[in-house]
């Protein structure tokens, strides 16, 4: 395989491997990136050119998705670094957030049996503002402390907070349909 | 160096012939072809003038066909042998139709997709709707003076990946080169972003006969990405007349298929008639005669069919939510679809966003032009480096786990092409074998969803329960088609799968329509192949000489060249003769000789977009 193809999703994009990041910078990269490799460019052309045209295409979106979701990022650069984030198997977590954890999902719980989406909007609320806060303290673990086992549980408990995150947006959408 | 070449303005260095290709828009109710001709996308018209072929095909017991406009008008006489709206039908079983109610046709329920029983024989809608592209495929050829070589077909952005198979297949059936399987509010899209030179964040709402898409998209120096689509496959302008027309029938009792059909055909003209009048009193007449007198005014109209409208703003809200945005994001709403000139429909979206929907293009015509301006580019017309279409896969992927599960491998609104990789293991010890089932859809239960194909990938070697690696690799292309792989990995077993589809159509199914269709059946299937194969060498050497002219001498060295050479050669060789199956393997040696030169270009394209940047980067060091 050829040498581009073995860049990581930064260097893909001529960027840093870093957690903060510049989203004008890596857009811009992407759009130049797929303008030149979309199948939409090799429609006219051979066989071959439309294979590795769709795989470029592919590598350009998946890199892109990675970099642009802060929690797939950071899971990124801790696999950079040789770092597991064990987010299937590792369930152990510090007490205080598995209380919150309870509490939470006892309040879905309840507000999904009443059907009541003012609750569930609630609670949607608290979860992107834990969520804001979580991150915080990855960019802090990540790059200013350099603490990667502290980066991986700050990714499963953000992790843990995105499936509540989808159940509820499931209860919505299950009300309003 | 070597001196530049200047051409006059508008004509490009090495005038090449113009390629002929076309947007065709196949719709529910009607049809319609675009192309771009001295640079404007406009609609074909037929022979008496007429934008739009209404998608209506009538068979004869002697195997005559007749699509459009005459079949729709007489569709009364003869409702089973009389199909409207198979749009519907695509990639759909008996179960998935019983929605729509009592229909006139003789219904098979053929493994995957229904078939229907008429005088001219058993049709499935893959065949039915080839005949409106059959049509749709003359006009175009006749209207631009040439054979086409290819299309780009549009899609509801909510077709599955049975739907869009389906699609597809029905244009190879009419000998039609697809280019590229469009979303139809994308193509929408393309046509009012160019048009109003807009940027920003639109949402598109396309309402059509009988499909319903919503699709936020975000445009912005030439790139239409679109963020997040849904929709309903089964809501649309037919629904509308059906509630109109059972009002209707309620009250006049039992009917039979052809005063069903007469008074459906009477449904319509009154909906459309609401458009612009308050109050509509008609006549239908039935077929012993009698006349009945019908009555409908737009607030009665209006009540009869809110939910339907109520039912399209569903989907609108999840695609913001899937989008992360809220209405006060969204800086312009673009209708399309015949079905938007309602207007309480115009209302009703014009109320939920906060702002008067945009309808300044023909809503009919809208997806073909935009349709149109994509062929124009992937035909290699234009270079179209000005525009990027980034589109998304409406549903999530996935396959049958334990319990009648499923696991999600690729979730909805994936930018595509897009590819993930998914691990399973074996569940007993000496497990040898593995069977797959691939679902499309958002529920968590397999039964829920629908099934697109199931598989079995054998020869895994016997290894204790868990231990065994299955890594399942689903890959999305442009048109929105998923394809599946499977391998053991710890062995390194690299077991071949096939794929069988549960639904659509096999190959062989494809080629035994194509002799159908013919009366010297295999004379002229060989002829068919034939001039094929023809058509691909002469694309494919095409597109390998000026690949070679413009990095031959930088990528390859001198033998890969001559390699390259001689492969074309080859096919240069065998291109003249009769037999089909040489020049396949002539155009598959000389694909296989570029492919390392095709990654190499590909290589060098991606070395020289990024270049930019990466001095931009080092500037700000």
């Amino acid at each position: 395989m050829n040498a581009d193809f073995n860049k990581n999703h930064f260097e893909l994009f001529g960027l840093k491997p870093s957690f903060r990041i510049d989203a004008a910078r890596l857009e811009a990269g992407y759009r130049e990136l797929q303008s030149a490799v979309h199948p939409d460019r090799y429609a006219a052309g051979s066989d071959a050119e439309k294979r590795v045209s769709m795989q470029w295409a592919t590598r350009a979106n998946e890199a892109y998705r990675t970099l642009k979701q802060p929690v797939a990022r950071a899971r990124y650069l801790l696999s950079l670094e040789g770092v597991d984030t064990q987010e299937e198997t590792n369930t152990a977590m510090p007490a205080d957030f598995l209380m919150l954890q309870m509490e939470w999902r006892e309040a879905a719980q309840d507000a999904r049996q009443a059907k009541d989406a003012a609750a569930l909007d609630k609670l949607s609320g608290t979860l992107r503002f834990e969520e804001q806060a979580l991150l915080a303290s990855l960019e802090n673990a990540l790059e200013d402390r350099r603490d990667l086992p502290q980066a991986a549980l700050i990714v499963r408990k953000l992790r843990f907070l995105a499936k509540l995150g989808e159940e509820i947006g499931d209860a919505l959408e299950a009300l309003e349909s | 160096m070597a001196l530049l070449q200047i051409a006059e303005p508008g004509e490009s260095t090495a005038p090449h012939q113009h390629r002929l290709a076309v947007g065709i828009d196949l719709g529910t109710t009607n049809s319609l072809v675009a192309a771009v001709r001295s640079g404007v996308a406009e609609v074909l018209l037929d022979h008496d003038r007429q934008p739009l072929l209404p998608s209506v095909v009538r068979y004869f017991p002697d195997g005559q066909v007749v699509v459009g406009r005459a079949a729709r008008l007489n569709q009364a006489e003869d409702p089973k042998n009389t199909i409207v709206s198979i749009k519907r039908f695509m990639g759909r079983g008996v179960a998935d139709i019983a929605k729509y109610g009592a229909l006139p046709y003789e219904l098979d329920d053929a493994p995957g997709m229904v078939r229907l029983r008429t005088s001219a024989g058993v049709k499935s809608p893959v065949e039915i709707s080839a005949e409106i592209l059959k049509v749709l495929r003359a006009q175009a050829e006749e209207a631009m003076g040439g054979e086409l070589v290819g299309a780009v077909v549009t899609v509801p952005a909510y077709f599955d990946d049975a739907q869009r198979q389906a699609t597809k297949d029905a244009a190879r059936l009419a000998g039609i080169n697809v280019l590229r399987l469009l979303n139809e509010p994308t193509a929408a899209a393309i046509a009012y972003g160019l048009d109003n030179r807009s940027e920003g964040t639109f949402a598109v709402f396309d309402l059509g006969g009988g499909t319903f898409d919503i699709s936020i998209l975000k445009l912005s120096r030439g790139v239409f990405e679109v963020l997040a689509t849904n929709g309903d496959s089964s809501l649309g302008g037919d629904d509308f007349d059906q509630a109109i027309a059972s009002q209707w029938r309620s009250r006049l009792g039992l009917l039979d298929a052809r005063d069903t059909r007469r008074v459906l055909m009477k449904a319509r003209e009154v909906k459309e008639r609401l458009t612009l009048e308050d109050a509509v009193d008609g006549e239908v007449d039935l077929s012993l005669g009698q006349k009945v007198r019908v009555h409908l005014s737009r607030s009665e109209f209006h009540a009869l069919t809110e939910a339907l409208v109520q039912k399209s703003l569903a989907p609108v809200r999840k695609a913001l939510r899937d989008a992360r945005l809220t209405v006060g994001d969204i800086d312009g709403v673009v209708m399309v679809g015949g079905a938007t000139r309602m207007p309480h429909v115009q209302k009703a979206v014009g109320d939920f966003f906060g702002k008067t929907p945009l309808n300044n293009l023909d809503p009919d015509k809208v997806v073909a032009l935009g349709a149109a301006i994509q062929a124009n580019i992937l035909a290699g017309n234009r270079t179209g480096e000005d525009m990027l279409l980034l589109d998304v896969i409406p549903l999530s992927l996935g396959l049958e786990t334990m319990g009648g599960l499923v696991e999600k491998v690729i979730p909805r609104n994936a930018t595509i092409p897009v590819a993930r990789a998914q691990e399973f293991t074996t569940f007993k010890d000496g497990q040898t074998a593995m069977a797959l089932h691939v679902v499309q859809g958002e529920r968590e239960l397999v039964s829920d969803c629908r099934s697109l194909a199931r598989f079995e990938l054998r020869g895994i070697p016997p290894m204790v329960a868990g231990a065994a690696r299955i890594r399942v690799t689903f890959q999305v292309d442009a048109d929105g088609l998923l394809s599946v792989s499977a391998r053991e990995t710890t062995s390194g077993v690299e077991a071949n799968i096939a794929v069988k589809p549960s639904y659509g159509l096999g190959d062989e199914e494809i080629a035994n329509m194509l002799k159908a269709g013919f009366q010297h059946a295999e004379q002229d299937v060989a002829q068919r192949a034939l001039a094929e194969q023809r058509v691909e060498a002469a694309r494919l050497v095409e597109a390998v000489e000026a690949a070679l002219k413009a990095d031959g001498a930088t990528l390859l060295s001198t033998q890969e060249q001559a390699d390259i050479r001689s492969a074309i050669a080859k096919v240069h060789n065998v291109v003249a003769g009769t037999e089909h199956r040489a020049i396949k393997e002539a155009i598959d040696g000389l694909s296989r000789t570029t492919e390392n030169f095709a990654a190499r270009r590909m290589d060098k394209n991606v070395s020289a977009a990024l270049t930019g940047k990466t001095l931009e980067e080092i500037e700000s060091k």
